[in-house]
């Protein structure tokens, strides 16, 4: 069966929850603890907001903050409307809180093109006007198109061939905590 | 597997199934907010053409869809009967044909002719976006309906839901009747017998009375609809007043409504008409809540088959 299936396993949850503890503190260890109650995170629908909330957790675990959180949907911001294979679903953007002159943490589980990062940043400066932004992934598989990269990462891998893709399962949707590696379906990255 | 919106066209709820409603609702649900923001404005359309298509005058749903294409940043030409070439004696086709020629992406259409977009989306490439034709359909004034029912009520399956007046003419009741079925709400069509087709009652689910009392008792929803007096010059009731005296919600009339149902129009009213001034401006009305909806949802359907089109 495992031959046959075209998945592969990259990292384990062992290996997600020590990138969720890295990029946690490195997080803290850029801003003072004073300043630590400005930050806000923002989860990129949908996989950024299970990585978002485990950040949260960690944060508190470490430091005892409640740190402010809210969720961004990019898909009005898309700039691939009508070039996809199937409309992507809009899900709910929520922010609670005033952006104006706070330091935002978007957050996502992969950085690949930059184009989701790139479409991110509209939603959120058409909300506000941020005294920061900075990008935390999980994953950077480093094939990018735009000149975006992430402030805060957990694991890189580089070595992704061209007819496959990453992908991360989280146990909130998927059931399981895995980063795995698929086929990449022509049309429909 | 989530299920994924694949038209081009909007032309009638009949075409829908429940769980498509449900993704416009759900969609527009997100679009609504845009409109609260300090930047009521998104990329979704930038770069595609949107023709608002208007061969019968409206005010209220132009407008609507007008704004709702500007905050898609869509790019938009306004053509009517008027100042178009079908005043020339060119075709319905033809003019279509025209605008296709011109790489437009989407066709927003009123017309009174029932059936008119629906002729015209099976021939062009564009997308077609019925906003009303005869009294056939209306689905994006229904979508608003169904959108305000579920926003206030929390829910459509099991709500009573009394529709009164021009059943007969009115292309929002048959909209709103095909919608509210799909999702499950029981419903009633009341008004004059000249105007409330008796076929109506062999639907399931669906109850045809000529008394006011029967109508609003135990409803969850009131949706009044406009009376248009050229209606009573052809005789379909003996005159303006006794419309009113008989069908139009009134305060004597309050007494059987509940207290927490919604009274619904569709605009434009007929203050003392089709209801009292003070129940139009009062607690129970969401009258001015549908127009917000009513853009909502347009920003929903325009991007959801703006996202259909192929890409040639």
């Amino acid at each position: 069966m495992e031959e046959e299936s075209p998945k592969r396993i990259l990292y384990a949850k062992k290996e997600m929850d020590a990138a969720v503890t890295d990029v946690a503190r490195m997080i803290i260890s850029e801003f003072p603890a004073e300043s630590l109650d400005s930050l806000a995170f923002l989860g990129i629908q949908k996989n950024g907001i299970p990585f978002s909330a485990r950040l949260l957790a960690e944060i508190k675990a470490i430091t005892g903050k409640d740190l402010e959180s809210g969720t961004i949907d990019i898909t009005m911001h898309r700039d691939d409307i009508g070039m996809r294979k199937a409309l992507p679903v809009i899900r709910e953007t929520n922010i609670p809180f005033d952006i104006n002159e706070r330091i935002i943490i978007l957050v996502d589980d992969l950085l690949q093109t930059g184009r989701t990062i790139r479409a991110a940043l509209d939603v959120v400066t058409d909300y506000g006007r941020p005294d920061l932004i900075r990008l935390a992934v999980l994953l950077d598989c480093g094939s990018r198109e735009y000149p975006i990269s992430a402030d805060y990462t957990g694991i890189v891998s580089f070595s992704v061939p061209p007819d496959r893709k990453i992908e991360v399962e989280w146990e909130e949707y998927e059931g399981t905590d895995l980063v795995v590696e698929i086929e990449r379906l022509p049309m429909n990255r | 597997m989530e299920q994924r919106w694949t038209r081009k066209d909007l032309l009638s709820l009949e075409d829908l199934s429940d769980w498509e409603i449900n993704l416009i609702l759900d969609t527009a649900q997100e679009f609504k907010k845009v409109s609260q923001r300090k930047v009521k404005k998104v990329p979704a359309l930038r770069g595609k053409t949107v023709v608002n298509f208007f061969i019968e005058p409206s005010t209220r749903t132009r407008i609507s869809f007008e704004l709702a294409e500007q905050r898609l940043s869509a790019d938009i030409i306004n053509v009517s009967a008027s100042s178009s070439s079908i005043s020339k004696g060119e075709t319905l086709l033809d003019t279509a044909k025209n605008i296709e020629a011109l790489q437009v992406d989407l066709i927003v259409m009123r017309h009174s002719a029932a059936g008119a977009p629906n002729f015209i989306a099976s021939r062009v490439k564009s997308g077609v976006i019925n906003a009303g034709d005869g009294a056939h359909s209306h689905p994006t004034q229904a979508l608003l309906d169904l959108f305000t029912i579920r926003e206030k009520k929390g829910k459509i399956k099991g709500l009573n839901v009394s529709i009164i007046g021009d059943i007969l003419h009115s292309r929002v009741a048959r909209s709103d009747l095909w919608g509210l079925l799909s999702l499950g709400a029981n419903v009633t069509l009341a008004g004059p017998a000249t105007l409330v087709p008796r076929e109506f009652a062999k639907i399931d689910r669906v109850k045809v009375c000529h008394n006011m009392r029967e109508a609003v008792e135990g409803a969850d929803v009131i949706n009044l609809l406009r009376i248009q007096h050229e209606r009573q010059r052809a005789g379909f009731f003996p005159s303006i007043n006794e419309y009113s005296n008989v069908f139009g919600l009134s305060k004597e009339t309050m007494k059987y409504v509940k207290p927490d149902a919604l009274i619904m129009h569709p605009g434009p009213i007929n203050r003392g008409v089709e209801l009292d001034s003070s129940i139009a401006d009062g607690s129970q009305s969401v009258i001015l809540e549908q127009v917000t909806n009513g853009l909502a949802v347009r920003m929903a359907v325009l991007f959801l088959v703006a996202g259909c089109l192929k890409n040639d």
